[in-house]
């Protein structure tokens, strides 16, 4: 399988804070990975850096077979990432449509017929076809979120990253935003990587979860292997707490 | 008490010496548009630069604003033109006017615009960056337009001051509105007209600057409108 992502040696320190600390990771063509792990544990960090959202303090970023580096990231990121964030992002002074199709014209340099089409096929993927016109405030969370994976996908990169998506959203509109995601890992061959605390979706989707805590990557596996045969203590006792309650 | 202040003598007087006022309204006029593009345009790039991350262009943009701040327009109109005209490079006095002024107001646009931009999410930033969308990009697209909502009323309160602070060009011999009345009203075969006088200057100031006011309040409150409709959309 052909690496996609690639994490040599990350430590990122933000003043005082060493958030991560020698995180290794490599990430397959198509395959899906779940971070998990407790708060400040540094999982959201690790997927920022792999767009250079945040730049590692040291260590080296590759994203299919290139270094990435700043003078590098943009041309990288264009080709290469897409990102849906926890508080979904979506630009208030643009309608739906306008929020979709920005990216695909003035950075894709497609034209505006064609980023519509694009925007129209991946609203009916996300399921809000009949938004088009709406303004992001005009939405719930669950739909906004929904939209942003639908801009995400506009950009049409191999490599999707999710930061927390559900995290702020009501207990019910969760599910549809994680409808869409399976309905994705399934049907699709983008690369996935998904910081989450929703240990159901990663069961269903994740080829790989990665379990990590202060900065580091404690264990890996997949999902049977880490749910259900956890080898470390720490992982057992987290896995108590957040199945249990 | 006002005696024949307003007596139709000194309409009279007014009427006849209307191209006085009419010569000012234009300099007044030509001054404060070409001075509100200078501003606005100083304004938006020192408020970039010191709303950016670029140490250096943040300390160029602090310097230029608290030195602007700090110092009497009066006193920055008249080192322009003097120190100017007395070293043979005289620019004449409407330039020396525009270029005092737009320096002065740019000074201030520039925190409206930093301001405005520093309202704007971070998490708008990174949804632009994370989108591959450069720094000029993400600035015309995502982030300037988002800030039009806050900029909006400071902006407008900046050029109608502006326009008001054409007044300066007395100090260096200027022939805007206020200028001329002054010299009508303290000329020889004119003074004594001081009430008329001075309320058609007042009427002249407000013709130009109470549409705009009202321009951009009605522009605040559409885009205002328009956030509430998409909410209530749903």
């Amino acid at each position: 399988m052909k690496t996609m992502i690639k994490l040599s040696h990350i430590h990122k320190v933000f003043g005082d804070l060493h958030v991560l600390k020698d995180v290794n990771l490599e990430v397959g063509e198509g395959e899906k990975l779940v971070i998990i792990g407790p708060s400040g544990s540094g999982k959201s960090t690790t997927v920022r850096c792999m767009n250079f959202l945040e730049v590692p303090t040291s260590g080296k970023v590759f994203i299919n077979g290139t270094e990435v580096t700043p003078k590098n990231r943009l041309k990288v990121i264009r080709e290469n990432t897409s990102m849906v964030f926890q508080s979904f992002n979506l630009y208030p002074h643009l309608d739906v449509m306008h929020n979709l199709t920005l990216a695909p014209v003035k950075i894709h340099h497609k034209s505006e017929a064609e980023a519509r089409e694009l925007a129209r096929h991946y609203l009916q993927v996300v399921g809000l076809e009949n938004k088009a016109n709406a303004y992001p405030a005009a939405l719930s969370g669950g739909q906004q979120q929904r939209i942003a994976i639908a801009r995400a996908l506009c950009q049409q990169s191999k490599i999707m990253l999710f930061d927390e998506p559900t995290s702020a959203l009501d207990p019910e509109t969760i599910q549809e935003v994680l409808d869409v995601m399976v309905k994705l890992a399934e049907e699709s061959n983008i690369t996935m990587v998904v910081v989450t605390h929703e240990m159901g979706f990663a069961r269903k989707v994740a080829d790989r979860v990665v379990f990590m805590e202060d900065g580091r990557i404690i264990e890996e596996g997949t999902p049977d292997e880490l749910f259900d045969h956890p080898k470390s203590e720490r992982v057992k006792q987290f896995l108590g707490k957040i199945l249990n309650h | 008490m006002f005696g024949n202040m307003f007596s139709a003598r000194a309409w009279e007087l007014v009427w006849s010496f209307r191209g006085t006022f009419l010569l000012g309204f234009w300099h007044t006029l030509l001054t404060s548009i070409l001075a509100i593009a200078m501003s606005l345009a100083l304004g938006l790039i020192f408020g970039l630069m010191s709303s950016g991350t670029k140490t250096s262009l943040k300390a160029v943009a602090r310097v230029y604003v608290e030195f602007i701040q700090n110092t009497p327009l009066l006193l920055q109109i008249c080192f322009l033109y003097y120190a100017l005209s007395f070293s043979g490079h005289g620019i004449g006095i409407l330039a020396s006017g525009i270029i005092s002024i737009g320096l002065y107001h740019g000074a201030y646009m520039s925190e409206v615009f930093r301001a405005g931009i520093q309202s704007i999410p971070k998490g708008q930033f990174e949804s632009a960056e994370a989108q591959g969308f450069g720094y000029v990009g993400m600035m015309r697209y995502i982030i300037l337009p988002q800030t039009v909502k806050v900029v909006l009323p400071p902006m407008t309160n900046q050029i109608v001051n502006l326009i008001k602070n054409t007044s300066v060009l007395y100090i260096i011999g200027g022939t805007d509105l206020i200028s001329n009345t002054y010299s009508f009203v303290t000329g020889v075969n004119t003074g004594g007209a001081y009430g008329p006088a001075y309320l058609v200057c007042g009427a002249l100031f407000f013709v130009m600057c109470y549409p705009l006011s009202r321009a951009a309040t009605i522009w605040e409150t559409s885009l205002k409108k328009r956030d509430q409709m998409s909410a209530a959309k749903e």
